[in-house]
Parts: C-alpha cells; structure tokens; sequence
C-alpha cells in the first residue's frame, strides 16, 4: 500500500486549493478528446465533438471534466482506502464502459501537464512527482475490474 | 523524470541524480540540445538523429517506455516554464514532436 509522505500530501493540497476545477477539468478532458482521439469513442452522447473548438467549448465535455476533478478532491480525503472510496466508479467505468486502462493513465499525464501550465514555475519536480503518484493511485482502482480481487 | 519515475535512473548508476546536480544540470542540456538539432531539421528527424538513434539501439539500449516518461516531463517542463505560451496547440504540436523523436531513437532497436 502506498502512502503520501507529509510533503507529498502538502504539495497536493496547496495546489488543489488553487485551482479552478472546472476550467483546470474541462480543459484536461478536452485535450485527451482533441490529441487522442480515438478516445473520443467513450462520449458518443456528448454531442459535437467534431472539432479542437467544438470539443473545447462543449458543455457536456466541461461538465465531465469537472465531474472526474471533483473526484480526485474525494479520493485524496479517502487516501488510505481508494480501492473503497472508488468501488462504485471502478464498476462504472470498467464493467459497464468498458474504458481502456492506458486512456485513464494518458488523462491522468494531461491533468498533470495542464496543471503545470496554470501553476507555472511553482510546479517544482517534487510537485509533479507527488502528483503523478496521485494520478496514478487514482487510476489504478479504476484499472482494475471489479471481479477480479 | 528521476523524481516521478525513479525507475530511470537504473541507466546513470554513475551518476549524481539530486535535483540540481552538475552532472544532472550537464546532461539534460545535451538531451535538450539534441532535441534543439531536431527541431531545426523537423522536416528530416530521422537523419538529424541518426547517430543518436544507433547509440541508442546498439550502446544505451534504454528501454524504450522511457522515452515516454522522458517525452511526458519534458512538456510538463514546457508548461511550466512557459504557461502563456503553453497553449492546447503548442501541446499538441509537442506531444506529437516529441512521439517522433522517441519513434527515431528507437527505430533500430530491432
């Protein structure tokens, strides 16, 4: 089991207070649609995702993106239990979509990346290692199909 | 790139790996660099690479998921050193950059 040191935790939440979850989201799953997208396949109801702008400014997309955000803010209160705390979305996302693990991991590297880019200089190499340890924790119960424990 | 995946550094075992080392700092400006030669040839990657892709392939032998992680830091660094300029399409246009570069590096492997 692996755990978050005193700094990692502190390097988290510093900059999760200071981000805007809706934009920092949106923005996140808007990028994995445009650069990859085959992983559009998942989002068939989301309306116009015909286009860079179309997918960017897509409301529904925006929605999402805030949606998986807010969740990490849960998962980090429950970050000694996430197998737990994600039990229900671990469900969702492989049993009933039938998501790919690798897009979980490449939306966890972009969320990683659009955060450096609204924090700048301050996004140290500690930081990104915290938080790709994060990303990663957070991905992996959702890796994992529900009926193999 | 020895923060966030530690697993890297089993290929500098020769190495002062600490965040800010000189041997660090010496390096990445050559891996940099390199990536400078590239970008200048971006029509023609492949022969801009050419020796460092046989180096690759015959000497180093990095595995090559580490070009991922290496390609993955460099575009958080980017971003970070340069947030205004950092846009989706400079991301983009990076992400594709850089996935080519590690294509050329590790064309000869096999």
């Amino acid at each position: 089991m692996v755990h978050f040191t005193g700094e990692e935790k502190a390097a988290i939440t510093d900059l999760w207070g200071k981000m805007n979850m809706e934009e920092a989201g949106g923005e996140a799953l808007g990028r994995l649609l445009v650069f990859y997208p085959w992983t559009q396949r998942f989002f068939d109801s989301f309306g116009n995702l015909s286009s860079a702008s179309a997918i960017m400014g897509n409301p529904k997309v925006k929605a999402h993106g805030k949606k998986v955000l807010t969740s990490f803010g849960e998962a980090m209160k429950n970050s000694d239990n996430l197998k737990g705390a994600f039990a229900k979305l671990s469900e969702l996302h492989c049993d009933k979509l039938h998501g790919d693990p690798e897009n979980f991991r490449l939306l966890g590297d972009v969320i990683v990346i659009v955060l450096a880019t609204h924090s700048g200089r301050e996004f140290t190499p500690d930081m990104q290692a915290a938080w790709q340890k994060l990303v990663l924790l957070l991905v992996l119960p959702l890796l994992w199909p529900t009926n193999t424990t | 790139l020895f923060s966030s995946y530690p697993q890297a550094k089993t290929y500098f075992p020769h190495f002062d790996l600490h965040t800010g080392s000189a041997q660090l700092r010496a390096h990445g400006s050559r891996v940099v660099a390199a990536v400078g030669d590239a970008v200048k040839s971006i029509d023609n990657v492949t022969s801009a690479l050419s020796k460092l892709s046989e180096l690759h392939a015959y000497v180093l032998r990095v595995d090559p998921v580490n070009f991922k992680f290496l390609s993955h830091c460099l575009l958080v660094t980017l971003a970070s050193h340069f947030p205004a300029d950092f846009t989706a399409d400079a991301h983009a246009a990076w992400d594709k950059f850089l996935s080519i570069v590690s294509g050329v590096l590790t064309e000869k492997y096999r």
